[in-house]
């Protein structure tokens, strides 16, 4: 088929290409387009973990907190978003294994639609925390007071406006208060469309075994996993 | 040495320059992070008084970040020209701040080298916003490649048609929409979805195809990092324009892992490749107020007087385009878009004082509280400062970065709506191609031609 028309170049992208004009401006339709999906991205950062939903699929698991009261805070401090309350922090049980940490991020809906069937997908017996307002690094506060050997963070990510339910998964071997995110590996972009949670899993699994030979994570962990299909 | 200033009965002292310039700040979300921002609106209005009495020269004296410990110290420091600062070494900061604005433009160009990044940041502070305008419109900063960029009455802009795999054919078809809109004459550029050298070459050989398929009088550039364009020029792949994410200071520098050493070895690179037609301005640098703090490198200096600092990296080089991302590193830094947009008219202002051909990235993210209304005053507000270009994503949507910036619409209203052309090769080349209004692709820019269909 020939391509004539701008608006047939959006076969190619999801980018917002071949919108039409209005003048010099966008059309009234891919205006509110894009004002709705706006809206849906800024809802979504506002968003609040449903927790007692979560526990429903994950089970009785503690809850905790990061030391960011509330959102406007955790925008504006994440230095208290990666810490957790003291008095959380007492509450913890000592592990030696591996933990998850679920914690809402910057988009609690990614974490809120996928956090327990990317724990079933993992088929591991490790414990599970839940954390709200927290940042990545809260793994390694949370990590470090379980005496755990790794920690698995699933964190909401930054939406955009094609897509409001991402989680990330960051992996840190031995954690502990002022580990670096150079010490950490990431899988990004999980989600419908992005990459699944079954191939999430296995990377999971393979940097684990890695983080355990090489007693790190991070930069010199490359992930050089034979590459399957990332896209279903 | 400590400063002071009384208002209503309360002397604030200062303890050094750096805190002086930092309480002096209009309030932004970085700087109370960093814990340097006034406490108070009384406080920060003693800091800019105290600071309009400070003489120019105390600058020359007074480093924010000692010589010994920082190389961008080290390099404003030794290239400072005594006899360009000449015509304004007697005034104060105050005083430096009428004299700009009463200046006659072409005075502006021969003081560049005789201001250090300090100096034109602690002027800044004690300016509104139609200060920041009215003199950075008469600066005039003009760079060349394979067009002329920074022309009076001119505005480019950067095609950004990133996707999130890096599809050619996605990238290719994004491309087409912008230039069909007019947009490109800056640099058809993409940030790539990873560093792999691979795909970076992919790119790279994509968009001269593209470039010189459509004979474009642009130059390109895949934004990836300043070492892995070294290995991608080292395999004979089309580099026109070297990337660099920089800093103001030695810290934040080494954490996007670059050295002012490795920077020129990369311009000599670049340059040995001559592939330049009308002039060999071969690099192109991205900065923003925040990313010192993010690194833990700012040493108690606030945001803004850092990003000046990133400018005297520039200026070291040759600059193509300079880009300030101004609202993408996060509300942390730049909370809402009263924030973003003062912050944006900073930096261009600072950077065109310095003689940098400064672009802004008028931008958001989703946590930020911001929206295009924002961007639209930010936009028409450098417009009339006289910004050298803006960045040009499909419908502001960017897909693989997520975040929000100019489209291409805004850049055709940004032109209508201030009287401005794209760079002047770049014109006559959309005339010749019949591009204009339309839904039909005119048969010179045919995506079969590109390998679409």
């Amino acid at each position: 088929m020939s391509i004539t028309r701008w608006s047939d170049l959006r076969r190619f992208t999801e980018a917002r290409v071949g919108l039409g004009r209005a003048g010099n401006a966008v059309p009234t339709a891919a205006h509110l387009d894009f004002q709705e999906a706006h809206a849906a991205a800024r809802d979504a950062v506002w968003s609040a973990l449903d927790v007692e939903a979560l526990r429903a699929e994950l089970g009785p698991v503690p809850v905790l907190h990061s030391e960011a009261e509330d959102r406007r805070t955790y925008l504006l401090r994440p230095d208290l978003g990666r810490r957790m309350r003291a008095a959380d922090r007492e509450s913890l049980p000592r592990t030696g294994s591996t933990v998850i940490v679920v914690a809402d991020g910057l988009c609690a809906s990614g974490v809120q639609r996928q956090a327990a069937a990317m724990v079933r997908a993992l088929e591991a017996e490790w414990p599970v925390v839940i954390v709200q307002q927290a940042r990545v690094a809260i793994g390694d506060d949370i990590g470090e007071a379980m005496g755990a050997e790794a920690v698995v963070v699933l964190i909401g990510e930054r939406p955009g406006l094609s897509a409001q339910d991402s989680m990330g998964i960051y992996l840190t071997w031995q954690p502990r208060r002022g580990r670096t995110d150079a010490e950490r590996n990431c899988i990004s972009n999980i989600r419908p469309g992005g990459i699944s949670l079954r191939d999430a899993a296995a990377k999971v699994h393979w940097l684990l075994r890695g983080a355990r030979a090489l007693g790190a994570t991070g930069v010199a962990l490359k992930d050089d996993m034979t590459a399957a299909p990332l896209l279903e | 040495m400590p400063f002071r200033h009384a208002i209503g009965g309360t002397t604030h002292v200062f303890d050094d320059l750096r805190t002086l310039l930092a309480r002096a700040t209009p309030f932004r979300s970085g700087d109370a992070l960093a814990g340097v921002a006034a406490t108070s609106a009384a406080e920060r209005v003693a800091a800019q008084r105290a600071l309009a009495d400070l003489p120019l020269r105390h600058f020359l004296n007074e480093a924010v970040i000692p010589y010994e410990k920082d190389d961008v110290t080290r390099l404003i420091q030794d290239s400072h020209d005594a006899a360009a600062f000449a015509p304004i070494a007697h005034l104060t900061v105050g005083g430096f701040r009428d004299w700009l604005l009463a200046a006659e433009p072409e005075v502006l160009a021969p003081l560049r080298r005789g201001l250090t990044p300090e100096m034109v940041a602690a002027v800044s502070k004690i300016m509104r916003i139609s200060d920041l305008i009215a003199v950075a419109q008469k600066c005039r900063v003009v760079t060349r490649f394979r067009n002329t960029i920074g022309l009076a009455g001119t505005l480019s802009i950067r095609l950004q048609p990133n996707h999130p795999t890096d599809d050619l054919r996605g990238v290719a078809a994004s491309t087409l929409d912008g230039l069909l809109m007019g947009a490109g004459d800056a640099v058809i550029g993409v940030n790539p979805a990873t560093d792999n050298i691979e795909q970076v070459l992919g790119l790279l050989t994509m968009l001269d195809e593209v470039r010189t398929r459509f004979d474009i009088p642009t130059q390109s550039c895949v934004l990836c990092h300043v070492t892995t364009a070294l290995l991608a020029m080292e395999r004979g792949a089309p580099v026109d324009l070297v990337f660099q994410s920089i800093g103001g200071t030695q810290g934040v520098n080494e954490s996007f892992g670059v050295t002012l050493a490795l920077l020129r070895e990369a311009e000599d690179a670049a340059l040995s490749l001559k592939r330049g037609t009308l002039g060999q301005d071969v690099m192109y640098f991205e900065t923003g107020q925040g990313s010192a703090l993010s690194a833990e490198a700012h040493h108690g200096v606030d945001q803004q007087t850092i990003e000046a600092r990133a400018y005297g990296v520039a200026r070291a080089h040759a600059p193509l385009l300079v880009n300030s991302v101004v609202g993408f590193i996060g509300p942390e830094y730049l909370f809402d878009g009263k924030q973003i947009i003062r912050a944006g008219l900073e930096d261009h202002f600072c950077g065109k004082l310095l003689g940098l051909p400064m672009g802004v990235d008028i931008c958001y993210t989703n946590h930020a509280e911001a929206d295009q209304d924002d961007m639209d005053t930010l936009l028409t507000s450098l417009g009339v400062a006289g910004v050298t270009y803006i960045m040009g994503v499909p419908g502001a949507d960017d897909v693989m970065l997520a975040y929000q910036s100019t489209s291409f619409h805004d850049g055709l209203y940004a032109r209508a709506a201030l009287g401005k052309t794209p760079a002047p090769e770049f014109a006559a080349w959309l005339e010749r191609m019949g591009i204009g209004p339309g839904e039909a692709i005119p048969a010179s820019l045919s995506p079969a031609l590109i390998g679409l269909s």
